[in-house]
């Protein structure tokens, strides 16, 4: 285990320097909640999740859809790091004719299931494979990220009642849970509280975890790969901006880009962690 | 709304819909029918029968119904996702656009009950704008079939693409149309009479009116060709510009007509081949009325293609 937790934690320290320096390079990004995935998407990427990513489309492969499409920092810094595509084109994010669009677009780029953006759009996605994998009676696992604030599009609970019906034991929904939503608290917005009550009265299995703690996550993730009767939603304790001090918890820094003061901070910072 | 048995010799075209759609059950494991609630509106009952395991029903709930489509695609399947066509175009609209266009989910999508086929019931179950909204959308096949023939070849081809299409199931009685050449091609139109005064051009349950009023137009020595436009995206523009050759073009489609079939007609036209035309379809919400009722009362009929076609070439002749 703790070799797994040593290189779940050097990637994800690693992508979110990477993904820092895309933002600045960019000009633009969405470095709050990229922050927050970060962990998760690399404890999926590099530990659990079944690809070849030159077999991008191979049919028993482990999915991953990133329903908080907009959190491209994070998800092409892992599918980069994971060899779907070259390192190098990181640098051409969001450039023209990039295939690094601000959200992530399957048609053009391997590893990308499903193209996502507008909110509420992942889940019902991920349902649908989770059913094909039920007929088929195949095993490959189905895993989807879906921001907190997020969970106030209606589609998610149409998709969200229906796992728990057909009780996709496959299924695993993790919820970014850093409770701030583009403006303000989720809960000053629209309150999602009892947020496990909800998912527990859709028939779905709960787990809570500090989303930044790579062994609670591969111990998370491991539970969710048993089999299982019922779809599990594993809500991930986070922090917009985790990593990099002057970003964490703030609202502001859901989309923005660090000055080079900023940017040599954070990146002082990520190797400070990276050497400790 | 029950629906009515159609009139001797003619047909509803769900019947050649869910024929086609077991036929291919049979033959290709990956088909399965995507529905919310509309089991019986959608006629699938058989296939629930025959394909238990095939049939997801996700209720009443129409954007989780086409992400499910999307997903079981992502899965290998061939989803047919139906449901009333009104509220699959309407409120799954961004999932038609971003889960399956934009991602090139390889689902289909059967609108069923199209037009003003649920009509006493109003403005909220007509899908008459659905043409307009879908053929704005890039990469998505739209296919309007007329008759039983042309829907089961319809939803053949549709199985076959690689891509999402969608299909106009309508529940409206139609007649089988006769054909010399009987080929369906996404994409491509059928000439179905040669003329050269005047070009009509239908879809759906209007084509058969259009060789109705070209017949009638024959008697007074007016040549209209009649031309059935089935595939809105992409249209065939070849037919269409042979269409705009004879300097006269009427539309008719039962939807409306601005940004519909007579749309997508007048787009190409006024850049290519500038044209004088009519477009005969519905004008916005409409009045209370049976499904019949509501064709006859806005001319969507022989008689009004046929007046339309009338007046269209006194214009012309000037």
């Amino acid at each position: 285990m703790n070799t797994r937790i040593r290189e779940v934690s050097a990637r994800a320290n690693w992508m979110r320097r990477r993904l820092i320096t895309m933002i600045v390079e960019a000009g633009q990004g969405h470095p709050g909640g990229d922050l927050s995935a970060t962990d998760i998407i690399a404890a999926l990427y590099f530990d659990i999740l079944r690809f070849d990513p030159a077999k991008p489309a191979a049919p028993g492969r482990d999915r991953f859809v990133m329903s908080k499409g907009h959190c491209t920092g994070a998800l092409y810094t892992a599918l980069a790091g994971a060899g779907f595509f070259p390192e190098e084109e990181l640098q051409t994010y969001l450039k023209p004719e990039s295939r690094l669009n601000g959200h992530p677009n399957r048609t053009y780029l391997p590893g990308v299931e499903t193209n996502t953006g507008p909110l509420g759009h992942g889940l019902p996605v991920a349902v649908g494979i989770a059913v094909a994998a039920q007929i088929d009676k195949a095993d490959y696992r189905v895993f989807v990220l879906t921001g907190d604030g997020e969970l106030q599009e209606g589609s998610m609970w149409e998709a969200a009642m229906f796992a728990g019906h057909r009780g996709l034991g496959q299924l695993t929904v993790i919820v970014d849970r850093n409770r701030l939503q583009q403006g303000a608290s989720t809960e000053d917005t629209n309150a999602l509280e009892p947020l496990a009550d909800k998912w527990r009265a859709f028939g779905w299995d709960v787990a809570e975890v500090d989303g930044h703690d790579a062994a609670a996550l591969l111990t998370a993730f491991d539970a969710a790969c048993q089999p299982r009767s019922r779809p599990l939603c594993i809500i991930a304790n986070t922090q917009k901006g985790h990593g990099v001090s002057f970003m964490e918890n703030q609202a502001g820094w859901h989309h923005g880009v660090p000055n080079a003061d900023q940017y040599a901070l954070a990146m002082a910072e990520l190797e400070a962690e990276m050497a400790a | 709304m029950s629906a009515a048995i159609a009139p001797a010799g003619l047909f509803d075209c769900r019947d050649a819909y869910v024929r086609t759609v077991e036929e291919l059950a049979v033959q290709d494991d990956r088909i399965v029918a995507v529905v919310n609630d509309s089991v019986g509106s959608s006629k699938l009952g058989k296939f629930q029968e025959r394909f238990p395991d095939r049939l997801v029903n996700v209720g009443i709930a129409e954007q989780n119904m086409v992400g499910v489509g999307a997903g079981l695609a992502n899965g290998g399947k061939i989803p047919f996702v139906s449901g009333a066509s009104c509220f699959l175009s309407a409120r799954a609209l961004e999932q038609i656009k971003a889960d399956c266009a934009y991602s090139h989910a390889n689902v289909k999508l059967c609108g069923i009950s199209s037009g003003v086929a649920y009509g006493e019931l109003g403005a909220t179950h007509h899908s008459i704008e659905d043409i307009a909204w879908l053929r704005a959308i890039d990469r998505l096949t739209v296919i309007v079939p007329a008759d039983p023939w042309q829907t089961a070849e319809a939803i053949k081809a549709a199985a076959a693409h690689d891509g999402p299409v969608y299909i106009r199931i309508s529940r409206m009685p139609v007649p089988e149309l006769e054909r010399d050449d009987a080929v369906f091609r996404i994409g491509k139109a059928e000439r179905l009479r040669p003329g050269t005064d005047i070009a009509i051009i239908a879809n759906g349950t209007l084509v058969h009116h259009a060789v109705s009023a070209a017949r009638r137009l024959e008697v007074d020595g007016i040549a209209a060709q009649v031309i059935n436009m089935a595939t809105i995206s992409p249209m065939d523009v070849e037919m269409l510009a042979q269409a705009a050759a004879t300097g006269a073009i009427v539309t008719a489609e039962e939807g409306l007509a601005h940004g519909g079939l007579g749309g997508a007609v007048a787009e190409y036209c006024a850049t290519h081949s500038p044209v004088r035309m009519r477009m005969l379809g519905f004008p916005g919400f409409l009045p209370t009325g049976s499904a019949q009722w509501l064709m006859n009362r806005f001319g969507l009929n022989a008689d009004g293609i046929t007046a339309a076609a009338r007046d269209l070439l006194k214009v012309k002749a000037r």
